[in-house]
C-alpha cells in the first residue's frame, strides 16, 4: 500500500456512519483505494445491505469526498457505490456536487440532507455523553458535580472501567464541534443546546440519553449482524482457529 | 401450546406471520432477488447456528411445512398472517391475502387472515377493502407505507387518500391496522424512518387500533412517546424477537423501555415468520429474565404474567379470541 493510500484511508477513518457514529474503516463499508498519479483518488465502497437508506449512503458518500479533498495533493475524489439500489444516482450525485433532493430529481427539492446531518449530530453528542457520565457516576462522582465539571477538570479526570479512555476522548471530540463556549472554564457537560444540566433530575436526564441510545443501536446491531451474514456467505469456510487467508 | 419446563400451558398468539413466495420463477427484476436476499440476510444474521434454512426453502415453502413450524413444532396456538404485495418485484406478488388465504382457509381455527390496501389507487383502494370484507371477512389490514408504486416510493398515513380508506375501514369493523415501521426495505428518503404519521392517524381514528409493526425500529424513542400519548397505538415485537438471541443485552433494554413507556397491555410477539421460527422465540422469550440492573433502573419486570400477555393475551384481545374456547378447541 502506498503512502498516499495510507493518507486516503486516515482521512476516512475519520467518516462516521451516521447512524452507528462509527468510523466506516472500522465497519469494513471501505472495500479499496486507488490513487491515479494526477492525485485523482477512487473509493469503493459497499453498505450491509441493498436497500441500506439512500440518504445515508448519500451523507457518507458526501463526508468521504471532502475528507479525502483535504489532502493536499488530491485533485479530484469519486466515491465509488457499488450493491446499492441507488449506486448509480449516489456516485453521479456526490461526484458532481449536487445536493441529495438534486440528485434523486425530485421536483423542487433541495434538500442538502442539513437537517437529518443535525439530528444524527445531536443524537451522537447524546450516546457519547451518556456513555461517559455513567462511566463517571460508576467511579463515584455525584450528579452536581458532573453538572458543575469544566472542561478543563474533565482533561484531568481520568475514565476509569472498561474503554473509559476512549468514552472521554470521543465525548471530547464530539463536545468540541457542538458549538457554544468551550474554553476550559465552559461546562464539560451541558444539553445539547448548550444549557446546564439539572442535578435535580439527573435520573431521567440520563434515562432520556438511555433511549435514545437504545433506538440508535438497534440498527447497529443489525447492520452488524448483516455485515457478518455477509461475510459468512461470501467467504469458503475455514477451519476453527486457522490463519486467515492472506490479504 | 406452550408447555413451560413446569409444565404450565401458555396460550400463543403469532402476531406476524407471512406465506410467501420469493422464488427465482416469480421474481420480476432484480429488486425481487434483493428483497428476498436481505430478508435472508436478517435470517441467517439473527437466528441461532441450528435454526438457519437453506437459501432455496427460505425463498419458497409449502403451506405443510408452514403448518407444521407454526402448529405441530412450535408452539403457535393462532397465527395472524399478513400480506405483503410487492407486485413491482414479484409477479404474482410476494405475499398476497390471496395467495395467504390458501393456507388460512384450509385451517380457518388457527389463521387469522388479513388484507391491505394501498391509498394511491384512490378509488379502487375503497373498492378493494370491500372486496375484502366480502370475500375473506377481514378485521385487520397490513399496510407498508414504503412501498413503491410507479414514480411514488411511499405514502403516509395521515395522506387524505389514507384517511377515505381508514373511513371505510370503521364502517366494516376492520379495526386493526397493522403498520409496517422498521428497517428499511424499501426506502428512498427521509419518509421512511418516520412514524409521526401513526400519531395522526390515531388521534383522528381513535376507533381504530394502530399496531405498528417492528415498535418503529429504529425510531423506538418516537414510536414510545406516541405510544404513551394515544392509547390505541400498540407494538408488534416482530424483529425484535430474534435480538434475544444474537444481542440479549440489548434485547432487555429494549424490552424494558417498551414495558416503561408502551405498556405490558399493548405489545404482541410475533415471529415474522418465516424470517423467524416461533418455537426457538418463545422457548427462549418464555426463559428470559431482565437483569438487574435494568430492572431497578426502568422499574418493570417482565414475569410470567406479563410474558403470557404478550404471547397470547394481548392479540387474544385485539382479533376477540375467546380464550377459553379456543383452548378448548385447539389443545383437544
Amino acid at each position: 500500500m502506498s503512502a498516499r493510500e495510507d493518507e486516503v484511508l486516515a482521512r476516512l477513518a475519520g467518516v462516521t456512519d451516521p447512524e452507528l457514529d462509527e468510523p466506516v474503516t472500522d465497519l469494513g463499508f471501505v472495500e479499496g483505494v486507488t490513487v491515479e498519479e494526477d492525485g485523482a483518488v477512487c473509493v469503493d465502497f459497499r453498505l450491509p445491505t441493498f436497500w441500506c437508506a439512500a440518504n445515508f449512503a448519500y451523507m457518507m458518500a458526501e463526508d468521504m469526498r471532502d475528507a479525502v479533498s483535504a489532502l493536499p495533493w488530491v485533485t479530484r475524489v469519486v466515491p465509488r457505490l457499488t450493491d446499492h439500489m441507488c449506486a448509480e444516482q449516489v456516485n453521479r450525485g456526490v461526484a458532481a456536487g449536487l445536493a441529495f433532493g438534486a440528485a434523486f430529481g425530485e421536483a423542487g427539492s433541495d434538500d442538502d440532507l442539513a437537517d437529518l446531518r443535525a439530528t444524527f449530530r445531536r443524537k451522537a453528542f447524546q450516546g457519547r455523553q451518556e456513555a461517559l457520565l455513567r462511566a463517571l457516576l460508576a467511579q463515584g462522582l455525584a450528579p452536581a458535580a458532573l453538572a458543575a465539571m469544566t472542561l478543563a477538570v474533565l482533561e484531568r479526570t481520568a475514565a476509569a472501567g472498561e474503554g473509559g479512555a476512549a468514552k472521554k476522548r470521543r465525548y471530547r471530540e464530539i463536545r468540541a464541534r457542538l458549538g457554544g463556549p468551550a474554553g476550559p472554564e465552559a461546562l464539560a457537560f451541558v444539553t445539547p443546546e448548550g444549557g446546564p444540566l439539572d442535578p435535580s433530575v439527573f435520573d431521567d436526564y440520563l434515562r432520556a440519553l438511555a433511549s435514545v441510545r437504545i433506538a440508535m443501536e438497534f440498527n447497529g446491531a443489525l447492520c452488524r449482524g448483516l455485515l457478518e451474514a455477509r461475510e459468512r456467505a461470501a467467504r469458503p469456510s475455514r477451519p476453527e482457529g486457522a490463519a486467515p487467508p492472506p490479504a | 401450546m406452550y408447555r413451560t419446563s413446569d409444565g404450565e400451558e401458555i396460550f400463543v398468539v403469532d402476531g406476524h406471520t407471512h406465506f410467501w413466495d420469493a422464488a427465482p420463477a416469480n421474481q420480476r427484476n432484480v429488486h425481487g432477488k434483493q428483497f428476498i436476499d436481505c430478508f435472508y440476510a436478517y435470517h441467517s444474521a439473527l437466528s441461532p447456528e441450528q435454526e438457519v434454512w437453506p437459501k432455496e426453502k427460505f425463498e419458497k415453502y409449502d403451506a405443510e411445512t408452514m403448518y407444521n413450524d407454526l402448529f405441530v413444532d412450535g408452539p403457535d396456538d393462532m397465527a395472524i398472517i399478513q400480506p405483503t404485495y410487492l407486485k413491482e418485484f414479484y409477479i404474482d406478488g410476494f405475499n398476497t391475502t390471496e395467495q395467504n388465504a390458501v393456507i388460512a382457509q384450509a385451517h380457518p381455527d388457527r389463521f387469522i387472515l388479513n388484507g391491505s390496501f394501498d391509498p394511491r389507487e384512490g378509488t379502487a383502494a375503497l373498492e378493494r377493502i370491500h372486496a375484502l370484507k366480502e370475500t375473506y371477512d377481514i378485521r385487520g389490514v397490513k399496510l407498508y407505507t414504503a412501498e413503491w408504486r410507479g414514480a411514488s416510493r411511499g405514502w403516509r398515513l395521515n395522506d387524505t387518500e389514507a384517511y377515505r380508506c381508514f373511513e371505510l375501514c370503521e364502517q366494516l369493523g376492520i379495526t386493526n391496522v397493522h403498520v409496517h415501521k422498521g428497517p428499511t426495505i424499501t426506502p428512498l428518503a427521509k419518509d421512511a424512518f418516520d412514524c409521526h404519521d401513526v400519531d395522526y392517524a390515531a388521534t383522528d381514528f381513535p376507533n381504530l387500533t394502530f399496531i405498528v409493526e417492528h415498535v418503529g425500529l429504529p425510531r423506538l424513542d418516537d414510536f414510545c412517546w406516541i405510544a404513551v400519548q394515544e392509547a390505541n397505538v400498540w407494538g408488534g415485537l416482530a424483529v425484535v424477537m430474534p435480538f434475544m438471541h444474537a444481542r440479549p443485552r440489548y434485547f432487555a433494554e429494549v424490552m424494558a423501555e417498551l414495558l416503561f413507556w408502551v405498556g405490558e397491555d399493548k405489545l404482541t410477539f410475533a415471529s415474522d415468520y418465516a424470517i423467524w421460527t416461533p418455537k426457538w422465540l418463545v422457548e427462549r422469550f418464555w426463559d428470559f429474565e431482565l437483569p438487574d440492573d435494568i430492572r431497578q433502573e426502568r422499574g418493570v419486570d417482565l414475569t410470567p404474567e406479563v410474558k403470557k400477555k404478550i404471547l397470547g393475551l394481548n392479540a387474544a384481545a385485539l382479533y376477540d379470541i375467546d380464550v377459553d374456547a379456543a383452548k378448548a378447541k385447539l389443545w383437544n
